[in-house]
């Protein structure tokens, strides 16, 4: 298979072959019927699928995903898409004290196979309340899978994995790279798994989302410079894959944490301190991060200066310690 | 997918609540509403004496340390057992944590349904054996799950409404409000029953709500609405099994009274007073009904003895379940957090285990 698809189409097709594979799917929320959703991602699905299947609701977060809820306690899959990252926080409720908890409440009796799409982060020129990164807030809920594809493969199989898993999906869409094409693949990997795009034997950069074609990019970049880079690709935020992760900062003994998120309390810092925790004695350096800034997302034309980019991940890879003779040292 | 009113159904209430009896027991003549039969009303009597039963000892056991806490719905029987006997066998009940009588009316297993209260877990009954959905705790979004719910009933083609059980403090929040739009929109099969017992702990109505009634909110969302009055269990039990059979939404209030505090760790009498209580302890729904049902020939001391020593028989086989002392394993904090246990769960499962070793 090597035609080339873009993010935004491999979620269309995977919405398209659950709808068709399993009568239970459903897929709603705010002008994803005609319109074919804000960005296009349910594009053709209302006329293909009928009114009953894929429709619009009221504009309201915390309904869409509360009378989600109460449509899988009665045997359907609701796939729900949240038109942006910010306007999903009127869910909040529903999402963190029922969607994530009820399986625990009740000892597993109910099950909640719902996923939410939320297209998230930056890089569009989108004005305020489009371009949080609000993944964090998600995988500090016990009892979601948080993922998030940076490539239109991992879109394709991801969202299909989402749709089939009996647990409640926070299904993060990387919207700057909806339009970034690739090709589509059979190879199966598991949904719980990150993914090493790219092998290298100085330094691992972990990414997720919308920064793993920046990894990537850095990476290129990073080999005209001598350094010889890793790029992991999380692909799953909760449950997190150690095993791949670590496998690789114990190889390379060097790592960068990249996202679009301010730093503090941030995604990152788990990652880092898992790394830390489990390759102390193989790292040469402090585990670094590459965050936004610890402020609200900026205005368009700002957002440049806030978003991680090339230069500054090349920086923090300069940082790592390269000449120190005693490894594992702490230099100010 | 929408579907078309009946025509008699209107969006606004009654200016007076609707009722079949009035306090004193004699029936009202002119009710637009149909007085149950005679064998669902000693039914509903019997019911509610057991339930008022069973919440005076749940109280008790609070006392004696068995549960943590406990909302008492004590003078609200009417709208607990009316309701959840207008229920049909498919129907499905979504209720709130004080309607702990609502459950076992619907058959739940009385330590079943205090397993919350109890602290051993969070829910202790299966919500798929007697359709009752988990007991809400935050206030009103079961309201969601019910719409959500009976919209997919309506999708698979079957013959379920939803009954969700909320408060008047519940109708300020926003799930509510998006609840009774959603269920307008979509015209779902879905009866939300607003037990106005007067307060939200100790917020007064007048401090929560500023239209003409609770039930004045349905025309704003194109759902039919009644008003009742909650003490009358002929009423509550008629109005709710018509918004049932509707095959669309019902926004019902009914009004009532909490004649205990919010819960046994409440003072009620830093907000209301004793005569306000009085006047309602003189509306008592159960008092009612007997006296509907002594002056029919229906209740003779014989079988109010009989419904009295059930009852009793209830609150000892409560008090047997509830005497126990819960231990329950520290395994169980990390089962089905997902549907199979991730590694960092096991990992500190494996944790706790040696440290309790």
């Amino acid at each position: 298979m090597t035609t080339q698809v873009s993010l935004a189409g491999a979620l269309n097709r995977a919405l398209g072959d659950a709808l068709a594979d399993d009568p239970t799917v459903l897929v709603f929320g705010e002008d994803v019927g005609p319109l074919g959703g804000v960005f296009r991602v349910t594009d053709g699905l209302a006329e293909r699928f009928g009114e009953q299947r894929v429709f619009d609701t009221p504009l309201a977060e915390s309904g869409i995903v509360g009378t989600a809820i109460g449509m899988a306690m009665n045997g359907l899959r609701p796939v729900v898409e949240m038109q942006f990252d910010a306007f999903a926080y009127p869910a909040f409720e529903q999402i963190t004290s029922h969607l994530a908890k009820l399986r625990n409440r009740t000892r597993g009796r109910v099950e909640l196979p719902v996923v939410i799409r939320v297209p998230y982060g930056g890089g569009i020129g989108g004005v305020e309340h489009h371009c949080d990164s609000s993944e964090a807030y998600y995988t500090h809920t016990p009892g979601l899978r948080v993922v998030t594809p940076g490539t239109p493969d991992d879109a394709y199989r991801l969202l299909r994995d989402s749709i089939a898993s009996p647990d409640p999906v926070i299904f993060l869409e990387p919207k700057r790279r909806y339009w970034a094409k690739g090709a589509l693949s059979d190879e199966p990997i598991g949904f719980d798994r990150a993914l090493v795009r790219r092998t290298g034997r100085d330094v691992t950069l972990i990414a997720y989302g919308p920064m793993v074609a920046t990894a990537l990019e850095t990476a290129e970049a990073a080999a005209e410079e001598g350094w010889d880079v890793e790029v992991v690709d999380l692909r799953s935020l909760s449950p997190f894959d150690d095993e791949t992760v670590c496998a690789s900062v114990v190889k390379t003994g060097r790592a960068v944490v990249v996202h679009e998120a301010s730093g503090f309390g941030g995604y990152g810092a788990e990652v880092v301190a898992r790394v830390t925790e489990r390759c102390f004695h193989h790292l040469h350096a402090p585990v670094l991060r590459v965050t936004g800034f610890d402020i609200p997302y900026p205005p368009p034309k700002l957002e440049e200066h806030h978003l991680p980019s090339v230069d500054r991940i090349l920086d923090a890879v300069a940082r790592l310690q390269w000449d120190d003779e005693v490894v594992g040292s702490y230099r100010a | 997918m929408a579907r078309t009113r009946a025509p008699e159904r209107t969006l606004l209430p009654s200016d007076e609540p609707l009722s079949l009896l009035r306090k004193d027991g004699t029936p009202v003549d002119d009710s637009p509403l149909s007085m149950p039969d005679d064998d669902v009303l000693v039914e509903l009597h019997r019911r509610m004496v057991v339930g008022r039963r069973f919440d005076t000892q749940a109280t008790a056991l609070t006392k004696q340390g068995r549960l943590a806490v406990y909302p008492s719905s004590r003078g609200q029987e009417a709208c607990e057992v009316g309701s959840v006997l207008a229920l049909r066998p498919a129907d499905w009940l979504f209720p709130t944590y004080r309607d702990s009588v609502a459950l076992v009316t619907r058959g739940v297993d009385p330590a079943e349904t205090l397993t919350l209260l109890q602290g051993g877990w969070h829910l202790g009954y299966d919500p798929y054996e007697h359709r009752v959905g988990p007991q809400c705790t935050p206030l009103a979004t079961n309201t969601l799950h019910a719409v959500g719910f009976a919209h997919a009933a309506r999708l698979k083609g079957e013959d379920t409404a939803a009954l969700v059980l909320l408060g008047d403090g519940a109708t300020s929040e926003g799930d509510t409000h998006e609840a009774l739009n959603f269920a307008g929109v979509w015209q779902a099969p879905v009866v939300f029953l607003v037990q106005n017992n007067g307060y939200a702990i100790s917020v007064p109505m007048s401090k929560q709500n500023a239209a003409p009634s609770l039930a004045h909110k349905g025309i704003g969302y194109g759902v039919p609405s009644v008003l009742v009055d909650g003490n009358d269990v002929a009423a509550v039990y008629a109005v709710v099994r018509e918004a049932l059979e509707s095959g669309g939404p019902t926004l019902i209030e009914a009004l009532t009274y909490r004649i205990e505090a919010h819960t046994n760790a409440d003072d009620a009498t830093r907000y209301r007073t004793s005569d306000e209580v009085a006047a309602w302890l003189d509306r008592d729904p159960v008092d009612r009904l007997e006296a509907y049902l002594t002056a029919r020939g229906l209740l003779d001391n014989a079988r109010r003895a009989a419904v009295a020593a059930e009852a009793e028989e209830f609150a000892a086989s409560v008090r047997a379940k509830l005497n126990v002392d819960v231990v329950p394993s520290p395994d169980d904090l990390f089962e089905h957090v997902y549907a199979t246990t991730p590694r960092h769960l096991r990992e500190q499962a494996a944790a706790l285990r040696e440290e309790l070793a």
